[in-house]
């Protein structure tokens, strides 16, 4: 089996290539995504093998791209659309929400919308305003839409596959300041075998606190559980990749044997997913819990400057600072 | 243009613009094979110099005649409907009756259109059970039909949102090499002139022109978006917008079911044969209320209303069908008769619309389902059954 180390971003290319061999309707459409390959290179090639009419550099407006890909997708096609930064996908949020998620509901079941939209998230490398924003909790709190994040390189791989493979319609979080992470892949592994894409995974096993996070926010937390080892405390760490639907059942067996719990994401505290996590976990566990369960966010202040934003996003300390607080309570 | 001029136009007579345009027999703008007071003119040209005629059997201009007369008459019924609490809303196509029979007559059956919430004259052409729109209105579903069985897509209500579908739509028609032939396909979006000013419409005009895709954009311009009157919309004729992103317009007098048949049928094969979008607007007039809830007397004079009834499609067709003998009292009366039965029948089946089952509300959210809603449905059904003498 042909197991090649990538980056995350070289793993997205890899599995967009593979979903385009694999199905003819299958197209991409973005800005820049074509001859340039996009801002981050994540379609870098395609459009040189597959064709403009299937890798589709469109015309910019964000609306249109989704608007133009719901008529696709009734035609029979299977979209994937990039929006080029997280800040860019509100021009077609009218048509996310009122079109592509409701298309199947109003239907009753006759249409179908298996379209895939992709947005790099998240902060952290220093960009200007509208490049760095979490928008996940919009779409989570969207009933027809399904969202999803990966983390590692072998999950963008696969997880990419997957939702261009599935009926639902699904909007795509790609950790943008990890793309140029690298780690194994399997490029040769058949799909059916791949983990569930609506599955949450441990990625770091433990027995003191539970940690939650997705997308970039992994990283941080396998690192802080490296940390908090070298003091004696063992983080179990849990990838969630699925934000909606939630998958909760590997945090439940988890919280029931810590008693503690922390949630770790870079949007805003107020009316986050943290804040869905917490209640649920609350109460599927509560006989167990040992202190409250505690976010770890963003502030509730638009995305700053980038000369603050290390001071904004969730690190290392303000993980272990709450893993602390939870023996403390 | 001195008022008087005769009805027919050639291209490049008259370039100066003027002022304010109105839209009347003679004005140069206006494609017209229908005269108000119902008299044929032979042939008519749009702006860029194409020529627009008809040539139907007498058959067929009763066919029209009939189409225009049911589609009245079931809408009539549906407002009727929605004044005895048996529809929560009803948007009614009173006065674009033309507009619509014209176009929907005009799509070929292989022909895909996407209409907004007005278009149950479209609907009716395409061989569709009137009934099927009246679910969303009464409230027992969302217009729940499958687009593709049925070549129309779902009712859209948010403004502007279906030219995009159609854009996309059509773009796949050509991607998958469907058009530059007789037996090619063309897809037709239908809005309103309020809609002109969203982002939508203005995006899919760039989109398709930009891809060339077989569209035809098939505007009712009815003089309102609710209270809005199109001054608020633009200061130029909306067909003419069409120059801007580079393909064709053309204004139509969408009371004259003649032309609008014979500027869609163009404008559809022109995009079939692979020549590219078009810009249709259909000059008419919304009769009634915006919906069931409006009231047009807050916002427009009795007198602009009766200016219009006095170009009334129906009333013209059946002038002309007098005038030439096309038909007679007997085939009249017969019209009438049939559309009184169909929109009984139609009554009847609504008032059997039963409502759905609470639990539904779970069903179809999405195609591979979600353990989330599973468990939701399941705490909710047991809810239900915990209630004495549930029937659930």
């Amino acid at each position: 089996m042909a197991t090649e180390t990538l980056s995350i971003g070289k793993a997205l290319n890899a599995g967009l290539r593979r979903a385009l061999e694999n199905d003819p309707k299958v197209v991409l459409m973005g800005e820049d995504i074509g001859k340039l390959g996009g801002v981050f290179r994540i379609t870098d090639g395609l459009q040189k093998d597959f064709g403009d009419q299937r890798v589709i550099d469109t015309p910019l407006a964000e609306s249109g791209i989704i608007g133009t890909a719901v008529g696709l997708a009734i035609r029979g096609f299977r979209p994937v659309c990039e929006i080029q930064f997280d800040g860019f996908v509100y021009p077609a949020y009218d048509q996310i929400v009122s079109q592509v998620a409701k298309m199947h509901y109003r239907s009753q079941g006759k249409v179908r919308i298996p379209m895939v939209i992709r947005i790099p998230f998240g902060g952290g490398i220093g960009a200007v305003e509208h490049h760095s924003e979490s928008p996940e909790a919009y779409f989570a709190h969207t009933a027809g839409l399904k969202v999803v994040s990966c983390a590692s390189p072998q999950d963008a791989y696969s997880m990419i596959q997957q939702a261009v493979a599935s009926d639902d319609p699904i909007v795509f979080l790609e950790p943008k300041r990890r793309y140029w992470e690298k780690g194994p892949v399997e490029l040769d592994a058949p799909l059916a075998e791949a983990y569930p894409l609506h599955s949450a995974r441990v990625v770091r096993p433990g027995t003191d606190a539970t940690v939650l996070a997705y997308g970039p926010m992994v990283r941080t937390c396998l690192d802080a559980a490296t940390a908090a080892a070298e003091d004696g405390r063992e983080l179990e760490v849990v990838d969630l990749r699925t934000l909606s639907p939630l998958d909760l059942s590997a945090a439940y067996e988890s919280v029931r044997r810590t008693g503690r719990c922390v949630v770790v994401h870079e949007a805003p505290g107020n009316l986050g997913l943290g804040s869905e996590i917490a209640a649920r976990i609350t109460e599927e566990c509560f006989y167990s819990l040992e202190s409250p369960v505690l976010r770890v966010t963003g502030f509730d202040v638009p995305y700053p400057a980038a000369r603050v934003e290390e001071e904004y996003l969730p690190d290392l300390d303000r993980v272990l600072d709450a893993v602390d607080r939870t023996f403390g309570w | 243009m001195a008022k008087g001029d005769p009805g027919v136009t050639t291209r490049g007579r008259r370039a100066a613009p003027r002022a304010k345009r109105t839209a009347a027999a003679g004005d140069p703008e206006l494609v017209q094979l229908l005269t108000p007071t119902g008299e044929r003119v032979e042939r008519a040209f749009g702006p860029d110099g194409t020529e627009y005629r008809v040539d139907f059997t007498d058959e067929e201009y009763r066919g029209l005649y009939r189409d225009l007369v049911l589609v009245r008459k079931l809408d009539a019924e549906a407002t009727a409907l929605q004044r005895q609490g048996e529809l929560g809303l009803w948007a009614s196509l009173l006065g674009q009756e033309a507009a619509q029979v014209g176009s929907g007559r005009a799509l070929r059956g292989q022909d895909m259109a996407f209409p907004t919430y007005r278009e149950h004259g479209v609907l009716y052409c395409r061989g569709i059970d009137p009934i099927m729109p009246l679910g969303l209105f009464r409230g027992v579903d969302q217009g729940g039909w499958d687009p593709n069985e049925f070549k129309f897509n779902m009712y859209t209500i948010v403004i502007g949102a279906q030219t995009l579908h159609a854009t996309g739509y059509a773009m796949g028609v050509a991607m998958e090499g469907r058009t530059g032939g007789d037996d090619g396909e063309a897809v037709i979006a239908y809005f309103g002139d309020g809609a002109t000013s969203q982002g939508d419409v203005n995006e899919s005009f760039v989109w398709a022109s930009v891809f060339n895709a077989p569209l035809v954009f098939f505007c009712q311009n009815n003089q309102y978006a609710i209270s809005e009157p199109l001054e608020r919309q633009t200061r130029v004729p909306l067909y003419r917008r069409a120059g801007g992103f580079g393909f064709p317009g053309v204004r139509v007098d969408g009371n004259d079911v003649l032309a609008s048949y014979a500027v869609t049928r163009h404008a559809l094969d022109s995009a079939r044969h692979g020549q590219g979008p078009s810009l249709i607007e259909a000059y008419t007039y919304r009769m009634g209320a915006h919906t069931t809830s409006d009231d047009p007397t807050r916002y427009r004079i009795a007198s602009e209303v009766e200016a219009w009834q006095a170009k009334d499609p129906i009333a013209r067709m059946k002038a002309f069908l007098e005038k030439q003998q096309i038909a007679d009292a007997g085939f009249f009366t017969e019209v009438d008769e049939q559309a009184r039965t169909e929109s009984v029948h139609l009554r009847e089946r609504v008032l059997a619309m039963p409502d759905p089952e609470p639990v539904t509300m779970f069903d179809h959210v999405y195609p591979n389902g979600s353990p989330e809603l599973d468990e939701q449905r399941a705490r909710f059904s047991r809810y239900l059954e915990s209630f004495e003498g549930s029937a659930h």
